[in-house]
């Protein structure tokens, strides 16, 4: 088709190159009660997040089926609140109310209008302080969570996710996952046990963004820095157990599968490791995006799948690398040979400049999409705070990522991507 | 309230613009005036297959995704039973790249062999990870065409069965193409860090010439009004049964549409909602539950879905959810709690305005529906909502007659 402007759809516009990210540090305070505060303010928008992350506390079993129950029976009731109260509050001034667990931490995070924190406030103070954990709640969390379980184990992806951590991790808060009889076993003295000693001010840090103005500080500063007491003393971090772990082939059939879920990797460094932005070079040219090499070779040359992926996690001890799919039944054997052809390349053949630049303005270009809003900011900010390292991070990662060449990339992919040592796990079909 | 900017060149392409400068990012969100409800009922499944191959290439540029990659962008698709809709987000510096990859898939694609096969298998492969290989996954499968008997609603986006994405041809492809996918049935929106000029002026550089297409008359099979319950009960290989009921209701346009909208908030929004406070926890007859409206352009669907806890049986658990949608038809909701629902809504649109690819998505759609800036006036039709409209439309909406009622019995038990 011929254009009146003479226009050659052919060439690519010319394009720039991509910045770095500009991060916002953070207003950084601590009360008396060891209560630690970071604020990070736009004053645009007249709404705020709340953050209060607790650092999770294990005892010896390190069972952190206790840790989640926690985390959603705390909006449950309170001395002075039953849960629909609790529920009717949050819901009635439009806010969000969100537990959450994760490996490490537990957090509660408010999202709310500026204009009604001063009604939403207290109800976090009686979370914090004089939550209840009614029995009847808690036996309606694990009657549901218990049927949720028996139905997510019939999907071959969670299972597969499972026997993966069973593994990689072991025994431990990283590894144990929930199962029926955990739940039957949870009782409400453990609970409170783990409520009064995790939910501390000592063991808490507040990130707060968004519009930070004076009402909203003065509050959090009555409330959380003078009124809320600590009632329990610090418990110093335990740290868990983890074997390295052995590269093997983990297969459940299921004989009408008609796809097989299928989960490989193991434990690797985490962000505070120096070599880490490089890592999450190599790991994006494998299986990071679109454009990756799984993505192409296996579901857009192949069509064994409808999506590939790798990723690495971090954690506070520790991180892993996991390559997952789920993939045509009659493909699952022909998937596992071109991950490990893929697994070789990297280690054996250099990859060329334009697939490694490829890579890296998709990186640049992600990491600066990342920065949406002050929430982000935010966001970012803890990533690090909780890898014990600072925000200059994000300048390394970026200069990481530039500096990349085709050999650092062998070498990394020599060092981190080790085929033979993955933990292989298939629940499907493998023939 | 989101501002923006709009101008249509002579093509027909409305192009929408607005600017958000707290960003170094730039979207790029076209809708394709095409879903599901286009195909004919012997070719389901073929928007949705035509999304993916929309990355196969176009008629100057074998791959879409690379260059794209190259200067730090990403993208997306989705279809629904109402639209196709395309996005990307790059940095703002690199927003001609978009404009050149998008307007070249616009005038024509590379119609390769090779990419209609793999997507093919790709969408055969999703097909089974999302809707067959999943506990449940098939639900819509059959609660579509049990609720709608002629509109084409009545099959899912991913198609009505694999045999028809198996047996896609190109020469479809290519009609396809050509009927749906032309500027006087797209609409642009560039929203974040990029001005209305600067817009103006790639648009006409790089869409300007692409020829706008034929016309034609949208002309879809009505639904007839529902005279009798239908019911559908099936043994499932699935651990817990489950309960759907779904009811017709207004279209998008409706002025009914946003009490429609209120009553399943009611019902189901937050931890406070009535479903869940009452037969959740206070009863303890349902693990979870669920009420929502699909949101569809033409005939709604009012949904109720539910697990029964164990020990329930589906006759008494469908029972309490019935009562509870006598309830809404026999009492008025209290002013207070209508006003809960507004609030969510309203900060719900508060918190939607930090993201520019959602304000792009949400202005592109209220487009199509008829004018963009009804999504800053959306807020207004909820507030106005009264109780009596709540019960009105209950009564209108809960009637046995009106509904379709699918269970699940698990097998497994």
């Amino acid at each position: 088709m011929q254009n009146q402007n003479n226009l050659n759809r052919s060439l690519p516009p010319q394009f720039n190159s991509i910045d770095g990210i500009r991060l916002i540090s953070p207003q950084e305070s601590q009360y008396d009660n060891g209560l630690k505060l970071f604020l990070f303010d736009s004053p645009g928008q007249e709404l705020v997040r709340l953050e209060w992350i607790f650092n999770n506390v294990f005892d010896e079993n390190e069972n952190p089926l206790l840790n989640t129950t926690l985390s959603a029976m705390i909006k449950e009731g309170t001395v002075d609140m039953s849960s629909a109260e609790i529920a009717e509050k949050v819901d009635y001034y439009g806010a969000y109310l969100i537990p959450e667990y994760s490996y490490d931490q537990t957090s509660i995070t408010l999202y709310v209008l500026n204009k009604h924190i001063d009604k939403l406030l207290p109800v976090i103070k009686q979370l914090l302080t004089e939550a209840t954990i009614p029995q009847n709640e808690l036996d309606t969390y694990i009657q549901n969570n218990k049927q949720t379980l028996s139905i997510s184990l019939q999907k071959n992806d969670f299972v597969a996710r499972r026997l993966f951590y069973t593994d990689v991790f072991g025994p431990n808060r990283y590894g144990t996952v929930p199962t029926a009889e955990r739940y039957d076993n949870i009782s409400r003295e453990e609970v409170m046990g783990l409520y009064q000693k995790q939910m501390q001010p000592h063991n808490c840090t507040l990130f707060i963004s968004g519009k930070v103005d004076d009402t909203l500080i003065g509050m959090v500063s009555t409330l959380f820095g003078k009124e809320w007491v600590a009632t329990h003393p610090q418990i110093s971090p335990s740290l868990p157990e983890i074997k390295p772990s052995v590269g093997k082939l983990i297969y459940e059939e299921r004989e009408d599968a008609l796809q097989s879920a299928i989960r490989l990797g193991y434990p690797v460094i985490d962000r505070s490791h120096t070599d880490f932005p490089e890592v999450q070079v190599v790991n994006t040219l494998l299986g990071g995006f679109f454009g990756s090499r799984l993505m192409r070779n296996i579901r857009e040359e192949k069509g064994y799948t409808y999506s590939i992926g790798s990723a690495i996690a971090s954690l506070k001890y520790g991180g892993f690398f996991t390559i997952a799919s789920e993939v045509g039944a009659a493909f699952t054997r022909k998937t596992l040979v071109e991950i490990d052809m893929e697994l070789d390349r990297l280690q054996e053949e250099l990859v060329s400049d334009e697939e490694l630049s490829i890579v890296k303005s998709y990186m640049l270009g992600s990491m600066l999409g990342s920065l949406e809003s002050i929430f982000s900011h935010a966001d970012k900010f803890k990533n690090v705070y909780y890898s014990g390292i600072s925000l200059d991070y994000y300048d390394r990662y970026t200069q990481a990522v530039k500096s990349m060449t085709p050999e650092r990339v062998m070498e990394i992919a020599k060092q981190y991507f080790r085929k033979d040592d993955l933990v292989k796990v298939v629940v499907g079909k493998l023939d | 309230m989101v501002n923006f900017k709009k101008f249509i060149l002579d093509n027909g392409l409305r192009v929408l613009v607005h600017e958000d400068h707290h960003t170094a990012m730039a979207c790029v969100n076209i809708l394709y005036d095409v879903g599901a409800r286009d195909e004919s009922p012997d070719q389901t499944g073929f928007a949705h297959l035509f999304e993916h191959l929309m990355f196969g290439g176009s008629v100057h540029i074998p791959s879409y995704d690379t260059p794209l990659q190259q200067v730090g962008g990403e993208n997306n698709a989705f279809t629904s039973n109402d639209i196709t809709n395309y996005y990307i987000t790059l940095p703002a510096v690199n927003l001609e790249t978009a404009f050149w990859l998008e307007s070249d898939r616009m005038l024509s694609l590379a119609f390769s062999e090779q990419s209609l096969e793999v997507q093919r298998q790709v969408v055969i492969e999703e097909f089974k990870q999302r809707y067959l290989n999943q506990p449940y996954g098939d639900v819509w499968l059959k609660l579509r065409p049990l609720a709608y008997q002629e509109h084409p609603y009545k099959w899912a986006t991913i198609g009505k069965e694999l045999a028809h994405i198996e047996d896609a041809k190109m020469e479809d492809v290519k009609a396809f193409f050509k009927k749906h996918y032309n500027p006087q049935h797209a609409i642009m929106v560039v929203a974040g860090h990029v001005t209305f000029e600067q817009v103006q002026e790639l648009a006409k550089k790089w869409f300007a010439d692409i020829p706008a297409g034929e016309r034609y008359e949208r002309n879809l099979p009505q639904e007839p009004l529902q005279k009798v319950a239908r019911r559908q009960e099936v043994d499932a290989d699935v651990p817990v049964d489950a309960i759907h009921i779904v009811f017709h209701g207004p279209s998008r346009m409706h002025p009914d549409y946003q009490a429609m909208d209120l009553i399943s908030d009611v019902l189901s929004r937050g931890a406070s909602s009535r479903l869940f406070r009452r037969l959740v926890k206070e009863k303890k007859m349902f693990s979870e539950i669920n009420a929502y409206v699909t949101g569809s352009i033409d005939d709604n669907l009012f949904v109720l879905e539910g697990k029964p806890s164990e020990g329930v049986s589906t006759a008494d658990a469908e029972k309490a959810i019935w009562n509870e949608l006598e309830i809404l038809r026999n009492e008025l909701v209290t002013e207070e709690e209508l006003e809960k629902v507004k609030n969510k809504i309203e900060s719900t649109l508060v918190f939607a305005e930090l993201s520019i690819l959602d304000k792009a998505m949400n202005l592109a759609y209220y487009e199509l529906l008829g004018d963009a800036e009804g999504y800053n006036s959306e807020i207004e039709k909820y507030l106005a909502v009264r109780p009596q409209d709540i019960q009105t439309q209950a009564y209108k909406i809960f009637r046995p007659e009106n509904s379709s009622t699918l269970i699940y019995h698990a097998k497994s038990k």
